[in-house]
């Protein structure tokens, strides 16, 4: 496969199948560092499945992912999932921060993972959660902030490695709408102040809207709306 | 809507007389607003000089209405380029984007793809607005989320429409 110039994640023919149930059939997918993609389509059509395999969470059946040249279809358990710590960020709808920790501990836990001192990962996390106008809530638990601040957490927390990728999943399905567009509006400034590539699944377009292309996946197989028009 | 595409979309399917036209027009789009036969002769002298229609055949003793009409060449694809091409977003947009689809449904056109270019187009509205919200001041942020509620709404008849594409094939390909 030879990717498109100048992109950072490629995929092209992915095909994925849970049982007899088949979750992608030929999808392809492209994005440059610095671009919001969008990835729309009605529930069951594959979007989520396409995310995971992009994000080497879930191995395709068929069909090659191209991350900065390697394909993460071929590469070893081991080294998908240090790429994923070191060069991925993650965003989901519920349920991603750990609720024995405090706000600023949760942001720092990637760093802390990698090795970061506590001291230095807090001060790098307290820097995010300025950006995402939660620092004040850093000593709080997850359980006593509001579902918007919490969300605003997991994105500083997905942020804090300054990922190349910032994978994210309906980040705004369980927000009102003023604060899902304030979330948003944070989340694309920060990725696009870093040129991380920003892979959104969602089916609203409010959020899509966000984006600076879409792509529409259907019965498991995708289209790119800015070629097709 | 766009009357002369219309009729000439239920042309495709073979020649008709005006009387059979403004019939099939009025049974699958013309719910709550029949054609008047005045409108129906007055546009398809319209195609007809325009070359998109010609007469097929005229039946003895007739008038204006025994014609009998084809669609021609250059008709099939002015129909193909008015389907291609996405509609300006704005109110009451559900008649025009019906009356395609049921229109590509009955040529055996992709229906969905349709309904994916127009999506396209009202997300670069959206886009033009959302921007236009994030730099403006609250009047602008107003303003700007009256028109994108709106245009949610008609994306999300779109996606119901293209949920339900099956089913409507069955209705109107009978």
């Amino acid at each position: 496969m030879t990717p498109p110039p100048g992109s950072l994640l490629t995929a092209e023919n992915l095909r994925k199948a849970y049982g007899p149930t088949l979750a992608l059939d030929g999808a392809g997918f492209s994005i440059h560092p610095g671009e919001v993609v969008a990835v729309m389509g009605p529930s069951g059509s594959g979007k989520s499945t396409l995310l995971h395999c992009l994000a080497g969470i879930v191995p395709p059946d068929s069909g090659s992912i191209l991350y900065d040249g390697a394909d993460l279809a071929t590469m070893s358990d081991a080294r998908r999932s240090a790429l994923r710590r070191s060069d991925f960020g993650f965003v989901f709808q519920f349920g991603q921060l750990v609720p024995e920790l405090t706000c600023v501990e949760n942001v720092a836990l990637p760093l802390r993972l990698n090795g970061t001192s506590r001291k230095e990962a807090e001060r790098a996390a307290l820097a995010w959660m300025q950006r995402l106008e939660v620092d004040d809530i850093g000593r709080k638990r997850p359980g006593e902030v509001s579902g918007g601040q919490g969300q605003r957490v997991a994105v500083a927390r997905a942020l804090v490695t300054e990922p190349r990728v910032l994978f994210a999943d309906e980040p705004t399905g369980a927000l009102d709408s003023l604060n899902g567009e304030r979330v948003m509006e944070l989340l694309t400034d920060a990725a696009r102040s870093t040129s991380a590539a920003v892979v959104l699944v969602t089916h609203e377009a409010r959020v899509a809207a966000y984006s600076d292309r879409e792509i529409v996946v259907r019965d498991g197989k995708s289209r790119d709306m800015e070629r097709a028009v | 809507m766009s009357i002369g595409h219309t009729l000439l979309g239920l042309l495709e399917s073979g020649p008709r007389h005006g009387y059979d036209l403004k019939r099939a027009f009025d049974e699958k789009f013309g719910h709550d607003r029949p054609l008047h036969y005045g409108q129906v002769y007055s546009t398809m002298s319209r195609l007809l000089k325009n070359g998109l229609v010609e007469v097929d055949g005229i039946e003895p003793g007739g008038g204006p209405e025994r014609k009998r009409y084809a669609i021609t060449d250059a008709g099939v694809t002015d129909v193909q380029t008015w389907l291609a091409t996405p509609e300006k977003p704005e109110p009451y947009l559900q008649s025009t984007l019906y009356t395609k689809v049921v229109l590509a449904l009955l040529t055996r056109r992709d229906a969905a793809d349709i309904l994916d270019t127009q999506r396209a187009e009202h997300l670069r509205l959206m886009r033009i607005l959302t921007d236009r919200k994030r730099k403006g001041d609250l009047a602008d942020q107003l303003i700007c989320d009256h028109a994108l509620f709106h245009l949610e709404a008609d994306l999300r008849w779109l996606e119901l429409t293209a949920a339900r594409l099956d089913k409507l094939a069955e209705v109107v390909v009978k």
